[in-house]
């Protein structure tokens, strides 16, 4: 009992983040049509926010401390960050410690931007272009932002701590009344699971409970018909691309801590991503919401030694698998609707 | 019986001549051409595509090595089996490339286990990948559209996943396999060169020829691989030009009216994906030929995807497309990762400094390590300006020209009225 | 015993009964017309004969061998075509290469690996396929693409493909849907010469009255999904239920 419930905890972080992308390529594909294979590049952005208000943080200039000296007896060189310097060395160091949360105030912004300039710059010109078309163009664009990252970043991954109050695991078995020392789990994990729940809610509500929420549904439904009301589609689809874009980079900057980001950890979750939305079914928002959980749980299940041991090499391949399986046998997904990319 | 059929159309009259004029090797008109401008090519390249003196600066633009030159070849090939499939069907498939390292794995395991002659090698590498694409053809070929595309992209990355992990002993993992001297090689005779070749010539073989100021390379392992690939673009054409292909042009243009015509598409996709498939596990095949290791990056999808983008760079659905298009991008590759600082420094000696170290820093992103930035820069300007590929690029200024020409000799029949009046 | 015997048909769509036990037979060499308002369950009728869609129950059966369950091209090579209500042709082919594909298919069927022979070299295929073309008067426009071609041509052309196939039987969708008045008539031409020759029958839906009295021999009034009445033309011109159910809506 233990042993299962820590493994769905284990596959809460993975399936968040498989959540929030399949959620955002949901969103630009039942709204604007467009298969986005750079969305996944739009993850990586995000986490390279986080490491680049790292760095802003960290910038330091040089001061000679002559009361100290290093080990060969010249004078201590002490490297001083900006921030501790004009906010006082405490609140400083804290700044620096919450540089990943405070990311997603820089992340919000950029992402925006990002996704607004995609959309009007190259994505609008697709919207009438075949799918594959669109495919190839979003391809050519991901390894374009990918080597562009790579260029300033370096290719290793950079470590971006979670604040040091989140830091280390607790015992979460305890509180749910586990013998303790079961189940034990690293606490940023949990703020991660429950970061990615209210962007989640963000995005339901916001589609549910506005006005404009309520025109974008509409569209995905029916365009043309809500073209025909005379409603500026455009400006609206737009829109959503940059909540789009935004919701991956949140969930990039919120993932950094759990593994440090490189250039290419956008195509990792990319493709397992895509595998989630057809699982999930095309243009299925909750479907998207509920493959991510859902794949993420398994494949953390797959990853047990046990699983392992029964089928070797079954971790690295569970997703796929249980994409080939739905996809036979549900054509259109768990919750997919009729007539999404049938021809 | 109406009267209209009793008479022959006038029309009819005059296609039955042309249909008699008979062909090379069922090849005709423009195809024959085409096939010749290749051959030449392919058989020249060693002299074409060395123009420049060995020790002038331009040298480095040379692409006349045998390394270079079979890579040309042997992506020729996998991106004219992959039209096959993409070009005349229309299905995008984003797991070519499992194809490709399943073939360069039952290739070295020949050498393994026979002995370094390639021909058992190549026979396996089709086998291989042609059952492989069976099974992998059949399941995906279910759905299409995108969901076949994330299918096949599915299946391609759980054969790389697996061929790095469970399936060690066969492909040796990260190391990537290769042939050991405790490898049994039962077939190995005593005189036979330790290294891949065909009936006792080896791959290596070189004949270089200097004349003047010029070094030609003749390497044995390009011209077996450039042989190959006419044999392989011959079969393209012929399937261009039957029957079956032109069914295949039609599941691409209307399924629905295919259906309904009383022919299973199925069938046909499915023929194409395992041609395909087969052309791709040739491919891999002669990779490990040239140098007898398999590893499993070979099978990721960048390398799909790069297969993709020479099929379009060319022009999908074309002929001569892909071939030029696998060209252009391995001709690429070499140049750009091949251009360092230095060079670059080099090239802008004759600037003022300061502009020619802007210059220098401007272009340096897009070289060297860099050039997987340029790969995909191309590959956005190609999809969003030129979808039809160089070749359809290629004929839209022709019919430029061609409607000038047209223009002006009407301008001219206008202007010799105009006379006689 | 007609050759085409619709007993008890029934579909549903979701709340919506579209085809209510339909009962049709349509007697061999002859030009049935089925006639009815919107949403009558014309169209849905039709794709249930092609194997588009399943009906829920009831049978079709053609030429003797239930079509129920099969697939659309194996219902094709049982002998019926279909002609729709928007051309489907193959757009990206020539004009020449869209007739021969039937061409092929009615000679070697669902499927065939023939990878290696020339197209141009299949004699017997080209000449018929020149002969259906100089048919409809099309002989000339052979080497178009078809995607670029006028809708009364598209049309032509489909029907060309149709016929190319010695269908049985021919389904047709609102064949002058959106045509001119001179289209129209050509069409009807083309289909009073093709029903001159008697070894095919015709089955027609269609809204325009004045195509489906020149050509129908037997008429069935479709209303609600259900068939309100099954005569000759000239009964059905004056039947009150009729006109009740369907010229009634023009005079309100």
């Amino acid at each position: 009992m233990e042993a299962i419930f820590l493994q769905i905890l284990n596959g809460l972080d993975k399936g968040s983040a498989y959540a929030l992308i399949a959620l955002g390529l949901t969103l630009i594909f039942g709204t604007l049509g467009v298969v986005n294979f750079a969305h996944g590049a739009l993850f990586m952005i995000g986490a390279f926010c986080a490491v680049t208000l790292q760095r802003i943080f960290n910038a330091s200039f040089t001061t000679i401390d002559e009361s100290r000296t290093d080990f060969l007896g010249n004078p201590m060189q002490v490297q001083t960050p900006y921030v501790e310097a004009w906010f006082g060395p405490e609140i400083g160091a804290s700044i620096i410690d919450w540089s990943v949360p405070l990311a997603i105030l820089l992340a919000i912004p950029v992402m925006l931007l990002v996704g607004f300039i995609m959309e009007r710059g190259l994505i609008k010109h697709f919207y009438k272009r075949p799918h594959a078309d669109q495919i190839l163009v979003t391809f050519g664009l991901a390894i374009v932002l990918q080597e562009v990252i790579k260029y300033f970043y370096g290719a290793n991954p950079i470590p971006t701590p979670a604040p040091d109050v989140f830091r280390g695991s607790m015992d979460f078995g305890v509180l749910l009344g586990f013998d303790p020392n079961v189940v034990i789990y690293p606490i940023w994990r949990l703020v991660y699971f429950i970061f990615s729940l209210s962007i989640i809610a963000a995005v339901f509500g916001f589609l549910q409970f506005t006005t404009f929420g309520m025109v974008v549904r509409a569209g995905m439904a029916d365009r043309e018909t809500v073209g025909i009301l005379g409603i500026d589609i455009d400006k609206r689809f737009t829109i959503m691309f940059g909540i789009a874009a935004a919701v991956a980079g949140l969930a990039g900057v919120m993932y950094t801590p759990i593994n440090p980001p490189n250039y290419h950890m956008g195509m990792d979750f990319l493709v397992l991503s895509f595998v989630v939305v057809v699982v999930g079914g095309m243009g299925s928002l909750p479907g998207a919401v509920l493959a991510g959980f859902l794949l993420g749980i398994l494949e953390s299940f797959a990853s047990t030694t046990w699983a392992i041991g029964l089928v070797p090499g079954i971790n690295q391949i569970i997703i796929y698998l249980v994409a080939i399986v739905v996809l036979l046998t549900r054509p259109r997904g768990l919750m997919g609707r009729k007539g999404v990319m049938e021809e | 019986m109406t009267d209209q059929t009793t008479h022959t159309p006038a029309g009819a009259t005059t296609t039955r001549k042309t249909r008699e004029t008979s062909g090379i090797l069922g090849l005709k008109g423009r195809d024959i051409t085409l096939m010749v401008i290749v051959l030449i090519l392919t058989m020249a390249a060693p002299i074409l595509l060395n123009p420049f003196p060995a020790d002038s600066s331009l040298a480095q633009f040379n692409a006349g090595y045998p390394d270079l030159m079979q890579r040309f070849v042997i992506f020729g090939i996998f991106a004219i089996g992959f039209n096959i499939l993409f070009g005349l069907t229309g299905y995008l498939s984003f797991g070519h490339a499992a194809f490709l390292g399943v073939g360069s794995y039952a290739t070295v395991w020949m050498f393994k286990l026979l002995n370094y002659n390639i021909l058992p090698g190549l026979v396996l590498s089709v086998i291989v990948a042609a059952l492989f694409s069976v099974l992998i053809g059949y399941i995906s070929l279910r759905r299409s559209g995108i969901y076949f595309s994330i299918l096949t992209l599915a299946f391609a990355q759980m054969s790389f996943a697996l061929a790095y992990s469970v399936l060690t002993p066969i492909t040796n993992g990260e190391t990537g396999l290769q042939v050991y001297t405790s490898d049994p090689q039962y077939l190995q005779s005593a005189g036979a060169p330790d290294m891949p070749h065909l009936f006792g010539v080896t791959m290596r073989a070189t004949e270089t020829i200097e004349i003047g100021a010029w070094s030609f390379t003749f390497n044995f392992g390009y011209y077996v691989c450039a042989i190959i690939m006419l044999a392989a673009f011959y079969m393209a054409i012929r399937i261009f030009r039957s029957p079956f292909g032109m069914m295949l042009r039609a599941v691409k243009s209307n399924q629905q009216r295919l259906n309904y015509t009383g022919v299973n598409p199925r069938p046909y996709t499915l023929a194409a994906f395992v041609i395909s498939g087969m052309y791709a596990g040739l491919a891999g095949g002669l990779m490990a030929s040239m140098d007898p290791l398999a590893g499993a990056e070979r099978m990721q999808w960048t390398a799909s995807g790069e297969v993709v983008l020479m099929t379009i760079l060319g022009g999908a659905g074309t002929l001569i497309g892909p071939v030029l298009g696998a060209g252009l991008i391995k001709y690429f590759e070499n140049i750009f990762s091949k251009i360092n600082d230095g060079v670059l420094h080099q090239w802008f000696a004759f600037m003022p400094d300061g502009i020619e170290d802007l210059l220098v820093t401007i272009v340096h992103p897009f070289v060297g390590k860099g050039w997987h930035l340029t790969l995909g820069l191309m590959f956005m300007l190609v999809v969003i300006f030129l979808p039809g590929g160089l070749v359809e690029g290629g004929q839209r200024i022709a019919t430029v020209f061609r409607r000038d020409r047209k223009a002006t000799n009407v301008e001219d029949a206008a202007a010799k009225k105009r006379n006689a009046k | 015993m007609g050759i085409l015997e619709v007993k008890g048909v029934n579909k549903r769509f979701g709340g919506l009964q579209a085809l209510g036990d339909v009962n049709l037979s349509v007697k061999e060499n002859t030009c049935h017309a089925i006639i009815g308002p919107n949403g009558a369950g014309k169209s849905t009728l039709l794709n249930c004969l092609v194997g588009k869609l399943i009906p829920d129950s009831g049978s079709v059966m053609f030429d003797g061998n239930s079509v129920l369950g099969r697939k659309p091209h194996e219902i094709n090579q049982m002998g019926i075509s279909r002609v729709f209500q928007t051309p489907e042709i193959f757009g990206d082919l020539t004009v020449f290469e869209n007739v021969m594909i039937p061409c092929f298919a009615k000679r070697d069927g669902a499927f065939r690996m023939h990878a290696y022979e020339r197209t141009d070299n299949e004699t017997d295929i080209v000449d018929k396929a020149e002969r259906m073309l100089d048919e409809v008067n099309m002989l000339e426009k052979r080497d178009i693409v078809a995607s670029s071609l006028s809708r009364g041509d598209k049309r032509r052309l489909e029907m060309a493909m149709c016929l190319s196939q010695k269908p049985k039987l021919l389904l047709l969708d609102e064949p002058t849907a959106g045509m001119a008045r001179a289209d129209t008539n050509n069409t009807i031409d083309l289909l009073k010469t093709i029903k001159a020759k008697g070894d095919v029958t015709l089955c027609i839906i269609e809204h325009d009255m004045h195509v489906v009295f020149s050509l129908a021999d037997r008429i069935t009034v479709l209303a609600q999904g259900t068939p309100l009445v099954e005569d000759i033309p000239e009964n059905i011109k004056g039947h009150p239920k009729v006109r009740e159910a369907y010229l009634g809506e023009a005079e309100v």
